[in-house]
């Protein structure tokens, strides 16, 4: 009777190894995870006077860096967080497409102040509703502009979202491309 | 102030201006004919009392529903004499065309592209006659009174937005 009970083991082993494979990524999610809410490298597509507030927040008084975002890399290729501060219109949502589409797997975005949210008051022709419409968001920011206060909480909530996520340390998944542009 | 500035030119180009005015805030203004603006503008210029060596702004007022229906307004200053004066040019919508200033200020170039890209009025002579603010591929001038107000015109396809609280897209509601 070995064949069967060797048939019996092998479920058993697999599972443990599954168990244990799933255990240690889950280990790595969560490592990787609280090393990337650590270490938000933000690009600045700064199109309007939200910028001032933007400026205000990553300037020393209430300072950004105490949660790891403060430095701004100016090419998206560097960078994992897209703060949207501003109004986009039409002429610039090829340029935002462009630049999210360059930025390298993980990336989040923030839309910062409520012309990048909605579009704002600037119901017109011109204005781009909000730059969900372009790329996908993950934390809005409201406000006209923001208080700092905001845009730190807004930072946290960012934070929180991306330690619940899922981590890959290798992640051989073709990049979700948002489509021409 | 620019009294003497408008009788000169009544004298010297008869016909050119229809009606003159002390406008809002003591400023006054000439309604110059379509034909004879680089000429009125080229001897306001080039006048030695007038001098009128700056153009601070040029725009277009649409005036939907009366005829003719636009309207082109030099705003000049002479920074040596120290007066201004206005000009108001009618343009009808049939033939939305006026001879460029660019050759006296060079300032106007921008103002000019600005107006035929929000009124579609042309300026014949221009050096550079593209739009000044919208994109190539945008149809239509948008500060017309009829263009649509949420006549937007992306240039990537947008995503569907689901959450109730945004409205409607922008196809369903312009």
């Amino acid at each position: 009777m070995s064949t069967s009970a060797d048939l019996d083991l092998v479920p058993a082993i697999a599972t443990r190894r599954e168990e244990a494979l799933t255990g240690l990524s889950k280990l790595v999610s969560k490592g990787l995870g609280w090393a990337r809410k650590y270490s938000l490298f933000q690009y600045p597509f700064v199109t309007a006077c939200c910028g001032m507030e933007f400026m205000a927040v990553a300037a020393a008084r209430y300072d950004l860096d105490r949660f790891g975002a403060a430095l701004p890399r100016f090419s998206p290729r560097q960078a994992d967080l897209l703060m949207v501060v501003g109004t986009v219109n039409c002429k610039q949502a090829p340029i935002l497409k462009r630049i999210y589409d360059s930025m390298a797997d993980p990336k989040w975005v923030v839309a910062f102040g409520v012309c990048a949210s909605s579009g704002g008051f600037y119901d017109n022709y011109a204005t781009v509703q909000g730059i969900d419409r372009i790329v996908p968001v993950d934390v809005y920011i409201p406000g006209c502009p923001p208080r700092p206060e905001q845009v730190l909480d807004g930072i946290l909530l960012l934070q929180k979202r991306i330690q619940e996520q899922p981590h890959k340390l290798i992640d051989r998944a073709q990049p979700a491309l948002t489509g021409k542009g | 102030m620019a009294q003497a500035a408008l009788q000169k030119l009544r004298e010297r180009l008869p016909g050119a201006v229809t009606d003159a005015y002390e406008g809002v805030g003591g400023d006054d203004v000439a309604l110059v004919r379509k034909e004879s603006v680089e000429e009125v503008c080229r001897f306001l210029k080039e006048d030695p009392d007038l001098a009128f060596d700056m153009a601070p702004y040029i725009t277009a007022v649409d005036y939907m529903g009366s005829d003719p229906r636009f309207e082109v307004v030099y705003q000049l200053y002479s920074t040596k004499k120290n007066h201004r004066l206005r000009l108001r040019v009618p343009v009808p919508e049939s033939d939305p065309v006026v001879r460029t200033v660019t050759a006296l200020w060079k300032g106007a170039d921008w103002y000019e592209r600005y107006c035929w890209d929000m009124y579609g009025i042309r300026f014949e002579g221009h050096p550079d006659p593209r739009r000044l603010y919208m994109y190539e591929e945008f149809v239509g001038h948008p500060l017309r009174k009829d263009y649509p107000l949420r006549g937007r015109q992306p240039l990537v396809p947008e995503r569907q937005v689901d959450e109730p609280w945004r409205g409607p897209g922008p196809a369903a509601r312009d």
